[in-house]
């Protein structure tokens, strides 16, 4: 067994440099990496460009790093909870590449298989497909035109899991697995926060989500806010 | 005329015994509480579930557990979670039967828009893109004219598109139409107490009516 066990965030969180590609798991705040980011703001890593569905809200998730003014360049599918975002992008402090959410999923996903290009549908005809080849393939029982969308390239990816090892295997949780396996899998260097780390051999490796091959380093996060953006219920009876 | 619900009602009808449904944000999401009962449909929320329950009650939200609209939601019996790119893969490869989701303006060959407002509002296209150029049958849910009082159904979308080609069926308020493969809207039911010639006026772009135009069946 490979001990992937770091420390704290702190250690985890070691050689990252300003003007770095950094992804970020999660779906809006639901399994993000809480303790990572809050290391980042207390390192004041500069010039990041985050690969991340969401950009938080105001006062949580990569929204805190967007108030210290440390990301550079957002890469994101969809970003309307955020004002700081809005008012930052609409003033041109902020660089934004708004991209398809399957496609932002597959392009983690094609770095993580070992693969330079992918080819979907999404976006052709729009804006989207604007400076990217176009080619026709018929598939599926109908020719239609894709777009060849890069796998990305990532300094390091950071995200959340549920449970993870001391070898680096991780098991997500519900819906906050999200974006969190495939960018496990894209980064060059992979930092995994988890709720519970547990010795190597108490996962039943039937049931990891991502083997621990691709996490580089993996730590106990602690105090998880865990905040629901839009908590919706029903009246019993 | 149709209040949100009516339209989420007559949308409802399209849901048949065994489809997968992907229901988009706002009057989309009201279509869950009109599946009839017993009928066995399958809700898929992009973020990464199958089977997707109602809200839960007060008390047992769990962080961890939400929709593609950040909302809390629960699971049904025989769900299943899994990642994003699963979840668009399942949606690329048309395993999903009906996806249903709102817009700002519809063309009548079929072209959608529906996630940026130049200028103004910026949000992001979130999964719509992907979604609407994949699904086989994409019924769309808006209000016939816009708070201008400007129709949304266009000859061409003024707006940065979505989608090309994609729209089978609108439902607004005041009407369900067909985009036709040769283009036009073609009225197929107009809402209870709403004329033919109310929805001729609301409409700016090509509009066929043939025969008599029956009332929705709610």
């Amino acid at each position: 067994m490979i001990n992937r066990v770091v420390k704290n965030a702190e250690e985890a969180l070691k050689g990252v440099k300003d003007n770095q590609t950094i992804m970020f798991g999660g779906f809006g705040l639901c399994g993000i990496p809480e303790n990572s980011i809050t290391q980042l703001i207390k390192m004041g890593t500069k010039g990041i460009t985050a690969i991340s569905n969401n950009a938080g809200v105001d006062d949580f998730g990569l929204g805190l790093l967007l108030q210290t003014k440390q990301i550079k360049k957002m890469i994101s599918s969809y970003v309307g909870e955020n004002d700081e975002f809005e008012r930052q992008m609409l003033s041109g402090e902020l660089e934004v590449e708004l991209i398809p959410q399957g496609t932002l999923a597959t392009r983690c996903l094609a770095a993580a298989y070992g693969m330079p290009v992918i080819y979907t549908p999404a976006g052709v005809g729009t804006e989207v497909s604007i400076g990217k080849e176009v080619r026709r393939f018929a598939f599926n029982g109908e020719e239609k035109e894709y777009l060849m969308e890069k796998a990305f390239e990532a300094d390091f990816a950071i995200v959340k899991a549920w449970k993870g090892d001391t070898a680096g295997n991780l098991i997500f949780k519900s819906t906050a697995r999200n974006f969190n396996p495939m960018m496990a899998m894209a980064g060059k260097i992979t930092i995994a926060e988890v709720e519970q780390l547990v010795p190597a051999g108490q996962l039943d490796p039937d049931h990891i989500h991502t083997p621990g091959i691709y996490v580089h380093r993996i730590f106990q996060g602690e105090n998880y806010e865990k905040r629901i953006e839009q908590r919706t219920v029903r009246k019993r009876n | 005329m149709l209040d949100k619900n009516g339209i989420a009602k007559r949308i409802a009808k399209e849901v048949k015994n065994g489809m997968f449904v992907n229901l988009g944000i706002g009057i989309p999401t009201l279509v869950a509480n009109y599946i009839p009962a017993g009928m066995s449909v399958e809700l898929q929320s992009e973020n990464g579930i199958l089977g997707m329950g109602p809200f839960p009650f007060e008390g047992e939200e769990d962080a961890d557990l939400i929709n593609a609209g950040k909302q809390t939601v629960t699971l049904l019996p025989g769900s299943s979670i899994f990642d994003s790119a699963m979840s668009f893969g399942m949606i690329r490869a048309q395993k999903v039967d009906l996806t249903i989701l709102g817009a700002m303006e519809v063309s009548e060959n079929g072209d959608i828009a529906n996630w940026k407002i130049p200028g103004k509002m910026v949000k992001g296209m979130g999964g719509a893109m992907d979604l609407v150029a994949s699904a086989k049958n994409i019924i769309v849910a808006m209000q016939h004219v816009n708070k201008a009082g400007q129709s949304k159904l266009l000859p061409k979308c003024d707006l940065p598109l979505t989608g090309i080609k994609c729209v089978k069926k609108i439902v607004t308020e005041l009407a369900v139409l067909e985009v036709l493969p040769q283009g036009g809207f073609k009225l197929l039911e107009r809402a209870p107490g709403v004329s033919v010639e109310e929805i001729i006026k609301a409409t700016a772009g090509k509009l066929i009516v043939e025969g008599e135009i029956k009332e929705m069946d709610l």
